[in-house]
């Protein structure tokens, strides 16, 4: 009892602290040790893990299944795209006697109206759903998530908005306080390259969602979206305004979503609408299932075991099989598509709510934050 | 017996509801005075939870007219009753399974609350204080209907009886001008029966309103002040429930019509 109370916390905190400082050095560990791709793993872990913290608030908190959540993510980085690139001036001869240098907005302004216009996606899709429970709100976000692919892929005629399959391309990249991050530079003698200042722009994105989560969990708001998992009904008796809470639910999902995708379309320089296929949303789904539903430590961890996984398998799965048949079997992509389904089969069997799960709560003590005087008739 | 007041809490008249071919509720009214049990009783398919139902706001009447406590209400949606002062508990217990006691009868205060995002994110000085007031009143009420020591388990995990409780205590959150309660007794045994009557008792002490549906005709006898008798979606009886009681059309509702 006396250890639990007294060291529990100091555990935690060193855990924490241990966490951060690893989280820290992991680009520099990849970088000597694998180069400059793992770094970009790292970037696209990180980048997963924000999108699934934005997914983890609609179908984690609120309990509102979304298979169309990538459409936020597509939002956000054809908005990075369409403001940042030569893409609308060599399109509409209009824009470019009024902008002769092209559209610039630069990244922080496209991340600061990206979370609002995300936003507004987000109860665009919302609005239709709210009567909606299950698989039936399944099928329709599902659906709203391919209509916009659809839509990017075809808004190439008859005016040329989104240049179609093709992607567009020569999108500009963060500039911070005058530092090109798509270039390597050079601080105190220490090479940084491209995706480790990126690493670490995106930890800072992913610490804020985090923040906000965790805030948002712990309030009124964070409670009426669980009630609303856990009963709709009963929460509507509560007085719960169940249209707007679960519309909130939706905005700020896809307002995480909107900023992943911006970062995104800055970071790759290039967006097309193959990246963000149904496949994509059903991935950000795994990690949130996976990691653990409600539970942001659990959705973190999920991110990068699933990420982590994918390219451990993609490089290990042939040379693991050349050593130990002398011979390629199964194809490094089939592989790790197999794994990846068996994963979740077995994660699923054994683990139903996820890797790490929110902790039970049964054998904490009940702690009263004030004295035990009576306030019932002036609180009642 | 108190006079009836001029201004009963709740007064509704002439609801009709109507599923398909079915008459669920017939010219359907009553009026309950402030401070007092009112209970509504009827054999099974009376009517009872679609009257509550209606009330409530989670079945959209035919026709009716609805006054709480002097006001006219629209009960066509359940968060506009809950706002306006009706909270309801539930036939078969619906609360929020994975949270903790406590978190459930701080839902209950949302509806009393104002928090948005911007102070959730932010927790300015107002919503600290909110918060605070929240958690402290929902311990208050747990530990008013006997759960106190339960604050931190799980709901689903709490015995019958004591989710039975949390349920009330959620309602009783919400301050509501008439608690409603759909069958509470359902399901316990004697002993919670006793508890739950004792609970109801002192709930009535402290000036709260209460509508109570009840299977257990026993258990309304002895606690209601005033009680109406529905008997296929129509009103058979109602006054006091020692006149109730001997009114044969009640005895027949219930035992049926005597053999000639």
């Amino acid at each position: 009892m006396f250890n639990n109370t007294l060291n529990s916390p100091a555990k935690k905190v060193l855990a924490i602290a241990g966490f951060i400082a690893l989280a820290l050095l992991a680009p520099f560990i990849a970088q000597t040790f694998g180069g400059n791709y793992w770094v970009r793993i790292l970037d696209f872990a990180l980048l997963y893990i924000m999108l699934a913290l934005g997914l983890n608030i609609v179908v984690g908190f609120a309990g509102l299944l979304d298979l169309g959540y990538i459409a936020f993510y597509a939002v956000g980085a054809y908005l990075m795209a369409l403001l940042s690139s030569p893409q609308l001036t060599s399109q509409f001869a209009d824009l470019a006697q009024l902008f002769p240098a092209g559209i610039h907005l630069g990244f922080w302004w496209v991340l600061f109206i990206a979370g609002p216009i995300a936003a507004l996606f987000g109860v665009l899709l919302g609005a239709p759903t709210l009567k909606l429970r299950g698989d039936y709100l399944a099928i329709v976000t599902l659906g709203f998530g391919e209509i916009i692919r659809i839509f990017l892929n075809n808004l190439d005629r008859p005016v040329n908005i989104t240049n179609g399959p093709k992607g567009i391309n020569a999108i500009d990249p963060v500039v911070f306080f005058g530092i090109d991050l798509s270039k390597a530079q050079e601080l105190f003698g220490i090479k940084l390259s491209p995706g480790l200042m990126y690493y670490y722009l995106i930890m800072v994105l992913v610490i804020a969602v985090v923040f906000i989560s965790l805030r948002l969990q712990h309030s009124r708001i964070g409670r009426a979206w669980v009630a609303i998992r856990e009963d709709e009904t009963a929460a509507k008796a509560m007085g719960i305004n169940t249209r707007n809470v679960k519309l909130l639910a939706f905005a700020m999902g896809a307002t995480f979503g909107g900023i992943s995708g911006v970062v995104f379309g800055a970071f790759q320089a290039f967006v097309s609408p193959e990246s963000f296929v149904l496949w994509e949303s059903i991935y950000v789904l795994a990690i949130v299932v996976l990691g653990g539903m409600g539970h942001i430590p659990g959705v973190i961890l999920g991110g990068i075991l699933l990420v982590g996984f994918q390219e451990v398998l993609r490089e290990l799965a042939e040379p693991a099989q050349k050593m130990l048949f002398g011979h390629v079997y199964i194809d490094a992509e089939v592989l790790r598509q197999l794994l990846f389904g068996l994963a979740l089969v077995v994660v699923m069997l054994y683990r139903p709510s996820g890797i790490w799960p929110a902790p039970k709560r049964e054998d904490r003590p009940v702690v009263r934050t004030r004295s035990h005087s009576s306030r019932l008739e002036g609180g009642m | 017996m108190p006079p009836a007041s001029p201004h009963p809490l709740l007064n509704v008249q002439h609801i009709n509801k109507r599923f398909g071919g079915v008459q669920a509720l017939d010219d359907v009214g009553l009026e309950i005075t402030a401070g007092q049990i009112y209970g509504l009783i009827g054999p099974n398919g009376a009517g009872k939870t679609t009257f509550f139902n209606v009330i409530t706001g989670l079945y959209t009447p035919d026709s009716g007219t609805f006054m709480l406590d002097g006001q006219t209400y629209q009960p066509t949606a359940v968060h506009e009753v809950a706002k306006a002062g009706i909270a309801r508990t539930f036939q078969n217990i619906r609360l929020f399974g994975e949270m903790t006691a406590l978190e459930n009868v701080m839902v209950g205060r949302h509806v009393r609350t104002k928090a948005g995002v911007f102070a959730a994110v932010f927790r300015p000085a107002s919503a600290r204080h909110e918060e605070a007031a929240i958690e402290d009143m929902a311990h208050d009420l747990l530990e008013y209907v006997g759960i106190g020591q339960y604050a931190h388990y799980t709901a689903r995990n709490l015995s019958y009886g004591h989710q039975r409780r949390l349920e009330i205590a959620r309602a009783l959150a919400t301050e509501p001008k008439l608690l409603a309660l759909d069958e509470p007794a359902a399901g316990m045994n004697a002993t919670e029966k006793v508890e739950l009557r004792a609970l109801l008792d002192k709930i009535r002490r402290d000036g709260r309103t209460i509508l109570l549906i009840e299977h257990d005709v026993k258990l309304v006898m002895g606690l209601c002040d005033q009680m109406t008798v529905l008997d296929y979606g129509k009103v058979i009886a109602q006054g006091l429930p020692q006149d109730v009681q001997k009114n044969p059309a009640v005895i027949e509702a219930y035992l049926g019509t005597p053999a000639h």
